[in-house]
């Protein structure tokens, strides 16, 4: 298990059925293995925040225990698009 | 046996006021819960997140946070007003640190509760007060936000 932007990318995408996903590493910032994400998907339809983030915290189950902090942010598809057009 | 019921309610009145940042009981408190590790803690933070309308776990305390995630989350309650809340400092104690992770299942800190019940950590709170959210939340629990009574614009966003 690797803790790189691409490896957590990826297995966002894949867990999640993401329509986008950015990952920045924000451990400069933040002195420890940190990141941040952007998750976009419709699997998030209909679900309130905290378990939205719950998903999130389920697909990277293995990987968080090794991270220091973690933002995230997560949008349907209909809430990417609105916010792309600000 | 009343007396003794008494001082550890008491004890429980003691822990996390804003300003003393809070941490678990000591010994004390603790062996009344048959010393079984998992069980009774839970049962304390149970009790913990329930004692007051609005509670927090935060690294550092409101005066001196000592993480940018924790100050954000304190901030945003300082924007709203809400000046009464319980506000523990997880550096102070690794039981509480983990524990606390354990009893939400969620895994960093700050974490937010509103009315006993996990609401999220910093990110979750920063959006809900940039969408109105925590607004409203306030208000089930009887809190009228600050920000209610500010007459800007920015309400329209």
């Amino acid at each position: 298990m690797e803790l790189s932007s691409d490896y957590l990318r990826e297995k966002l995408q894949r867990g999640l059925e993401a329509e986008h996903v950015e990952v920045e590493d924000t451990t400069l910032n933040r002195c420890a293995t940190s990141f941040r994400v952007l998750v976009v998907s419709a699997k998030f339809e209909g679900k309130p925040l905290l378990q939205r983030h719950r998903l999130v915290n389920e697909c990277l189950a293995e990987e968080l225990p090794h991270i220091h902090a973690f933002e995230q942010k997560t949008l349907t598809p209909e809430q990417w698009t609105r916010e792309r057009r600000k | 046996m009343s007396a003794s019921l008494g001082r550890a309610a008491a004890a429980l009145l003691r822990w996390g006021r804003g300003a003393s940042g809070g941490v678990l009981p000591g010994a004390g408190v603790r062996a009344a819960s048959s010393g079984a590790g998992g069980g009774g803690q839970a049962e304390q933070l149970d009790a913990m997140v329930k004692k007051d309308k609005v509670v927090v776990f935060l690294k550092g305390t409101p005066e001196q946070p000592q993480c940018g995630f924790s100050n954000a989350v304190v901030q945003i309650l300082r924007l709203h007003g809400v000046r009464d809340y319980a506000a523990y400092n997880v550096l102070d104690d690794p039981e509480l640190r983990q524990g606390i992770k354990d009893y939400s299942n969620w895994p960093t800190i700050p974490q937010v509760f509103l009315n006993g019940e996990f609401v999220g950590g910093c990110d979750i709170l920063l959006q809900m007060h940039q969408n109105g959210d925590l607004v409203e939340e306030l208000k089930k629990l009887g809190i009228r936000s600050a920000l209610l009574d500010e007459k800007t614009d920015q309400d329209s966003k």
